[in-house]
């Protein structure tokens, strides 16, 4: 099985603990992937803010040069990414106009046939199926699956597992031999777009997952995102002081999950990369926050 | 040779300000056949139409044209003058420079070019206009009203007091409705079934009455006047003429824990079951899906003590077939429930529920006898969130309208709850305040200012639980969007009005046309609005659009009228516009071949087989003749015919020719 995969600028960067994990599960389910050659920015966050046309000109970019590689499908595991190819795929296949514009710009034929795969669908197309007879040891946690934004809506455009409870990564967790525990901040707001200029916004929303997580007794949040992955694992010290207490819970990545189920040794998959360290062999849970005193909240209690 | 007139209208200015009006009078006295043609301000008006009985008789008139508005608007005016001056009405015609012209374009040449053009083809199509005769059909006096809510309570009772037959039909096995459901109602607050059973047990004792429940309208045939209607009468499992209504088979059922429809599944009914103590009729029916009997073919309690010996496990369901005049449709709505709401749990929270769940927790006679008592756990929620428009108003759900109700229901059950639980805590979130009618503002406030009920301007975003509470997170727009969280014990969703179940199904049963909503569609939004297009069909009722109890009763009484109008003679006179099939002398008969082809097309089945026969009684010849009584004009078979031998009457093929050639001709300038 060979799919196209758009690692954007994170899976180099700042999640290459996201990227070693998806090619180590990849590798084990027998899927090959391959680079989108020649791939650049897809603008997230900063392109749509200032202008359309290069908002739609650089994913249309990525596109075309996966249809000018015949990779039909391709996987992306950064759901900004994600969310930046998918809304430029579905406004210029429903915008002729704009769709030869654009297609002007990039100096490239762009169609619009590519299949776009979050890491959710992957995982459920190629990853799920061969799952029971390659598990080593269950994955047997009980954790908090975090989806954020980007990956389920706008549902308009993504047509993807139901935006406001979805349930993913839940399936995925429990094919794992897992508990997905059933919380309320499944797709709240990280902070991401604040991270760099606002960061106590990020410890105040970010905090509250973390807080309602670890409440609920979960030994791990699971996510699929970079963005989330960095808000809640690398502004855990923003977070602290918003909560006014440590907090030890892990934040993995759905595929180093997959990648424990596996058999798949904890380097390889990135785990050391963490800044809160993931300890999920000997993880104990800890006493549930409920029992413990509330902390106070600033927002407008009644 | 034809003599026809024309007559063009200004209407005021809103032909005149973009048509040259005298001037398109002037080149249409020039048309062949026209012998008279003259403008004036308002045709429609008194001296109008006085002008144009004059010219009927001062020129011997063979034709009228008059050019002016839509024929939806003043056909009938005119046609009524033409008689009025002796000229047979369907030798009148309306050309449409209004609507069709003067409306939709800028002042210029080529609009009163376009003007006079679509009067020379309403010219040429006087001159072969034929006279025809209305014809005259029997009206059954027997009225049919489908649902038996307080819509269709209302309207059997109007219609049945002027004396005509009604046949009231009730899917469920009482009627009574979604009001008989309600606890307290809006703006008095006085009880629903209080007001409601009288009228429901005047129903079950009215003479001129027949009340079927657990039953459903099979198929419609027909048409005004003369509807065939079959009902499916539901087996009830048993004998109605034997059973007393003790009720003594209820109690012994063994199967006690089947979750209530009537009490929105808070409650529990035994498989034999009435839905409340107050049914109409008061006999119980056997839920066949969850009977100890039906399913392992053991049990038969309620057979053994039934003192009357009236159960019969055996009964079918019976089709009965009944002749009907005008039907009254009054099939209510339905709401949705908090599973529709990924938002709010999707149905996972036991103490999410809707407002007819809520009803039930305040009724008297209800699964808690009136306490508000939460369903998860028993217990008296001291906080309850209600929220408004859940579902409503919504793009993304796929509900844009207001449910109208909801506003008004939810600040009554605030105000309910207040009541019943003095230190309890009510909050409302809101997006609007549609409190208009009688009082209902002044309610409002009173929930507000009286009862405190705490109003927030803003949506729910999410609810979720936690450690037993449910945390209901949403924004105060009018504290520049503040965040805010309720921990809240209960919370109470005013969720969306829908069509009721089965209403499409319905709706093309009856040939009736509804919204994209699958609500019922009036025939016209203010001045029909009990109306249908199919004649002789009556809406009333939410089953139009979401209404309240006032609304409804006002409505089924108009459509009461409405049907007793109908049945006010004996005769119903109907436009002669039909398809006939030609006769010419023997041998031929026809150039009708038998083919028959025309009659899977019809969709009124209006086309029958008729013999033709000789001497000896021999047939010689079978041909296709149309029933006058049931054909709606609509033309199917005329363009179906392969030998051209169907014509539509008013709508003749030579008259259509003679209208396109005259279109084709050239233009005046």
């Amino acid at each position: 099985m060979k799919l196209g995969i758009y690692p954007g600028c994170s899976l180099t960067g700042s999640a290459r603990d996201y990227n070693e994990s998806v090619f180590a599960i990849a590798k084990a389910c027998d899927i090959q992937l391959e680079q989108v050659p020649d791939w650049n920015c897809c603008g997230a966050t900063a392109a749509h803010n200032m202008n359309k046309e290069l908002s739609l000109s650089l994913p249309a970019r990525i596109l075309a040069q996966a249809e000018k590689a015949g990779l039909t499908d391709i996987v992306i595991p950064c759901a900004a990414c994600y969310s930046r190819l998918m809304v430029t795929q579905h406004e210029l296949n429903n915008d002729p106009v704009l769709k030869n514009r654009i297609s002007e710009i990039i100096e490239m034929d762009f169609k619009g046939t590519t299949n776009i795969l979050n890491v959710v669908q992957m995982i459920d197309l190629y990853v799920s199926p061969v799952l029971k007879e390659k598990i080593v040891k269950n994955f047997s946690h009980k954790v908090a699956c975090y989806y954020g934004c980007l990956m389920v809506r706008p549902y308009k455009v993504l047509q993807y597992d139901q935006h406001e409870d979805p349930q993913g990564m839940d399936n995925v967790i429990r094919l794992l031999g897992g508990t997905a525990i059933d919380w309320g901040y499944k797709v709240e707001c990280c902070g991401a777009g604040l991270t760099m200029s606002k960061t106590e916004i990020v410890g105040m929303l970010s905090g509250k997952i973390v807080k309602d997580a670890a409440r609920r007794g979960a030994q791990a949040i699971v996510v699929a995102c970079p963005m989330c992955h960095s808000n809640l694992d690398m502004r855990r010290p923003a977070i602290n002081e918003y909560i006014g207490e440590k907090m030890d819970i892990p934040v993995i990545y759905i595929t180093q999950a997959i990648g424990l189920a596996l058999g798949i040794d904890e380097k390889t998959l990135g785990l050391q990369r963490h800044f809160v360290p993931v300890k999920m062999a000997e993880y104990i849970p800890p006493v549930p926050e409920s029992k413990k005193q509330k902390a106070k909240e600033p927002t407008n209690t009644i | 040779m034809s003599r026809i007139g024309v007559f063009v209208c200004h209407c005021g200015e809103n032909i005149s300000a973009t048509v040259d009006v005298a001037k398109v009078a002037e080149e249409a006295s020039k048309l062949p056949g026209v012998v008279h043609s003259v403008d004036y301000k308002y045709m429609c008006s008194d001296p109008g139409q006085t002008l144009v009985k004059e010219a009927i008789k001062e020129h011997n008139l063979t034709g009228v044209v008059v050019a002016a508005c839509s024929p939806r608007m003043h056909e009938p005016t005119f046609r009524k003058a033409c008689a009025q001056a002796g000229l047979n009405p369907y030798l009148s015609e309306m050309a449409n420079v209004r609507e069709h012209c003067s409306w939709v374009h800028e002042k210029s040449e080529q609009t009163t070019q376009k003007a006079f053009d679509v009067v020379r083809t309403m010219v040429s199509k006087a001159s072969n206009n034929a006279a025809l005769e209305p014809i005259k059909v029997p009206v059954t006096k027997r009225a049919l009203v489908v649902g038996g809510g307080v819509a269709g309570i209302q309207a059997a009772l109007d219609i049945a007091n002027t004396g005509h037959k009604v046949i009231l039909v009730e899917r469920s096995p009482s009627i009574g409705g979604l009001m008989a459901q309600l606890s307290e109602t809006f703006p008095t607050l006085d009880c629903s079934q209080c007001i409601l059973t009288p009228r429901m047990v005047e129903v079950a004792q009215h003479p001129n009455i027949t009340l079927y429940t657990h039953s459903e309208v099979e198929s419609v045939d027909g048409f005004i006047g003369n509807f065939h209607v079959k009902i499916r009468k539901k087996a009830r499992s048993l004998d109605e003429d034997l059973c007393t209504g003790c009720g003594l088979c209820t109690t012994k059922c063994p199967q006690k824990k089947i979750p209530s429809e009537f009490e929105q599944l808070l409650g529990t009914r035994p498989a034999i079951y009435t839905p409340f103590p107050q049914a109409v009729p008061n006999k119980p029916v056997i839920d066949r899906d969850n009977c100890t009997f039906y399913k392992t073919g053991k049990c038969k309690i309620c057979e053994i003590v039934c003192p009357t010996k009236a159960i019969r496990f055996d009964q079918e369901d019976t089709i009965l077939e009944v002749e009907i005049g005008a039907i009254v449709l009054a099939t209510g709505f339905d709401v949705k429930h908090s599973d529709f709401f990924p938002e709010y749990g999707k149905g996972k929270y036991k103490d999410v529920i809707d407002g007819l769940q809520f009803e039930r927790l305040a009724s008297a006679s209800g699964p808690t006898q009136g306490m508000i008592r939460r369903p998860s756990d028993g217990q008296i929620p001291k906080k309850i969130v209600f929220i408004a428009c859940a579902g409503s108003r919504d793009p993304a759900k796929g509900i844009e309208y207001c449910s109208k109700i909801c506003c008004m229901y939810t600040a009554k059950h605030a105000m309910l709850y207040k009541h019943k639980v003095h230190d309890g805590e009510a909050h409302v979130f809101y997006m609007d305040i549609r409190a208009g009618g009688k009082m209902y503002e002044e309610f409002v406030r009173r929930a507000i200012v009286e009862d405190h009920v705490n109003y927030t301007r803003g949506r729910v975003s999410t609810i979720y639980e936690l450690d037993g509470k449910l945390i209901v997170k949403g924004a105060d727009t009018l504290l520049g969007a503040q965040s805010v969280e309720i921990e809240a014990d209960m919370v109470v969703l005013a969720t969306a009005g829908v069509a009721s179940e089965g209403s499409e199904d319905l709706a093309q049963k009856m040939h009736v046309s509804y919204d994209q909503h699958k609500f019922f569609a009036e025939a016209h939004p203010k001045l029909k609005p009990v109306e249908t297009n199919t004649g002789g069909i009556f809406l009333a009722g939410a089953c139009q659009t979401t209404r309240d109890i006032p609304d409804s009763v006002a409505m089924a009484s108009g459509a009461a009228v409405k049907v007793a109008a109908l049945f006010s003679s004996d005769l119903l006179t109907r436009e002669p516009i039909v398809a006939r099939v030609n006769r010419i002398p023997g041998p031929s008969h026809s150039t009708c071949v038998g083919c028959f082809l025309c009659q899977p097309v019809c969709p009124y089945q209006a086309i029958e087989r008729e013999d033709i026969k000789d001497r000896a009684g021999n047939i010689i010849k079978s041909l296709a003749r149309i029933n006058e009584g049931l054909c709606q004009g609509c033309g199917t078979c005329v363009a179906l015919c392969r030998s051209k031998s169907i014509d539509l009457l008013g709508y003749t093929d030579n008259q259509m020719h003679g209208e396109v050639l005259s279109v084709l001709e050239e233009a005046f300038v």
